[in-house]
């Protein structure tokens, strides 16, 4: 209630309450930040037209770029594994629950870089992807694994896999939100399983998948710069790649830090999107929208 | 009203039905015929909610059997075997048998008309605008013709509940089950509803109505079934029933409720 409202005659007149604290509070958050931008401003150790140089350099650039979209592309393959994963743990069929528990236990509990690694260098453990019938000589496919899966890719499937086994558990956790008297209603009008998922039960998950799922988002675009390791050319890789020739360590760091922090904050617009999306029909005040989402709208 | 001179709508053969070692139906069997309006009496924990998720199987039953237009509901009978039956053949059994909850259940994500469309149009292939055109006339039967685009959370409690009987009516069912439609309302929104679901009987809706509402049994019932302990304490008119009761629990609840 900190919204001005008009007075009206014989309201209460009150001095309001002081405080004084978030007065001192204020002036000294004010004066650290300060103090620490102009340590950084001052300091002779950093080189600031270096920074300036390579800020808008097309190298870095492209770089953000690559490091959005595999973002992009990591957290749509994640979220589309992690609901068939989640569909799969509440299954009541016992063999679907054994591979998802399965296959979350395993990429969430050995380490994201190894990982990684592994899938860069899956060439050295499988120099050939051959596609047949196994213990037959029957061959449709073969293939050196180098030229099937590039970095680009080896990165992209090893955020995506892991990704999916968080995700995973969220969007059961939203399964799991929804009443279950809506599934009930589901079945009783002679709705499938699959259909019910799809139509009842996802849609009301997504308000409690959505902001975890905005977290595991801004993760993720840090998380790219692990694929260094095995040289996908994203935004810290390029960034080490000039440090290591001019040695300007500290200055490609903030450069990059300054990308990063501009792209998650970018990406929190559609999350402001999507809430609102999934979010109609559940406050009460939403005036209807005729011929938008009414009549006309909602089934695809 | 009643048709006796078809098969019966249900037929319930010494139903029985356990949660854990608790049993809640002992071996009940009625039958409802077709356009009959059914309505189970008794005190909370007497099976009748159950019973009544039985017959869309909601609930998998322990023992007996249930006939819904003589469709053996939940399994196959073959040379006296049961076997189970898939999901989806269950489900193409409960498109014939509409339910309406005690708490409404209504899609929160869906508006009133799109409630009313989604099964016709997901699931019984009808065309869009004529699931549109009928749940138009749907809506304006149970009296929210202006209601169409408002989500449940902008409706009263009465109003979710007619749209959900709507939602029920659209897929065309033969059989209409209601539990305890009105124990969630407003005491002022109980009549709006029941006002409805009369309609509904007069035009000759197969219905069978868990209920306290003793009102509605005695003016819109052929048939009153007392409920207690999970087993049938006595069944008839509703002038036998309410008025002339021969067992003491049927009394002691009458007697609580009215």
């Amino acid at each position: 209630m900190s919204k001005q409202e008009a007075k009206h005659d014989g309201d209460i007149v009150a001095k309001p309450l002081r405080h004084p604290w978030r007065v001192v509070g204020a002036a000294v958050l004010l004066l650290v930040t300060g103090a620490f931008i102009w340590s950084l401003v001052a300091a002779p150790t950093i080189n600031h037209e270096v920074i300036f140089k390579y800020l808008f350099d097309p190298m870095i650039l492209q770089g953000a770029v690559l490091t959005v979209w595999i973002t992009i592309l990591a957290m749509v393959i994640a979220t589309l594994l992690a609901t068939l994963l989640a569909v799969m743990k509440l299954s009541e069929n016992p063999l679907l629950r054994f591979i998802a528990t399965a296959y979350i236990e395993f990429f969430r509990g050995t380490p994201l870089l190894l990982q990684i690694v592994f899938w860069g260098y899956l060439g050295i453990i499988y120099p050939h992807i051959v596609l047949g019938l196994p213990f037959t000589s029957v061959v449709w496919f073969d293939q050196p694994t180098a030229t099937v899966i590039s970095s680009f890719a080896a990165g992209l499937i090893a955020l995506s896999l892991n990704e999916a086994a968080y995700a995973a558990e969220i969007v059961r956790a939203g399964i799991l939100s929804v009443d279950k008297g809506q599934a009930e209603a589901a079945k009783s009008l002679g709705m499938g399983g699959w259909y019910t998922m799809r139509r009842i039960v996802l849609p009301q998950a997504m308000r409690v998948i959505i902001p975890p799922m905005g977290n595991e988002t801004i993760s993720m675009l840090k998380s790219t710069s692990l694929l260094q390791v095995i040289a996908v050319a994203e935004l810290y890789t390029v960034a080490n790649q000039i440090s290591s020739q001019n040695l300007a360590q500290i200055e490609l760091l903030v450069v990059a830090g300054f990308w990063y922090l501009v792209m998650n904050t970018i990406l929190g617009f559609p999350q402001r999107y999507l809430e609102r999306r999934f979010g109609r029909g559940f406050d009460g005040h939403s005036a209807p929208s005729i011929g938008k989402g009414g009549l006309n709208g909602g089934h695809v | 009203m009643a048709d006796m001179s078809k098969n019966p709508m249900v037929r319930a053969e010494g139903v029985r039905k356990r949660f854990g070692s608790n049993e809640v139906l002992k071996s009940i069997s009625l039958e409802v015929a077709q356009g009959e309006v059914l309505v189970l009496l008794g005190p909370s924990g007497s099976g009748k909610s159950t019973f009544l998720r039985c017959i869309n199987h909601l609930e998998t039953i322990n023992g007996g059997r249930i006939y819904v237009n003589e469709d053996l509901i939940g399994y196959r009978e073959v040379h006296g075997e049961l076997h189970e039956m898939h999901p989806k053949a269950i489900a193409a059994q409960r498109r014939n048998i509409g339910m309406v909850f005690q708490r409404f259940n209504l899609f929160p994500h869906l508006t009133a008309v799109e409630n009313i469309t989604e099964a016709p149009i997901g699931i019984a292939g009808v065309t869009k605008a004529e699931a549109q055109e009928r749940a138009q006339k749907l809506l304006q039967l149970v009296g929210l013709a202006d209601k169409a685009d408002h989500y449940p959370s902008q409706l009263s409690g009465g109003q979710q509940q007619r749209v959900a009987i709507a939602r029920a009516l659209a897929m065309e069912p033969s059989l209409m089950l209601f539990d305890e439609p009105t124990s969630a309302l407003d005491p002022e929104l109980v009549g709006d509803v029941l006002e409805v679901m009369k309609n509904l009987a007069k035009s000759g809706m197969t219905m069978i109505v868990v209920t306290h509402e003793i009102g509605f049994a005695r003016e819109v019932a052929d048939t009153v079934v007392f409920m207690d302990g999970g087993v049938v304490v006595e069944a008839g008119k509703p002038a036998d029933v309410l008025d002339n009761p021969q067992h003491e629990r049927t009394k002691a609840f009458l007697r609580s409720v009215l």
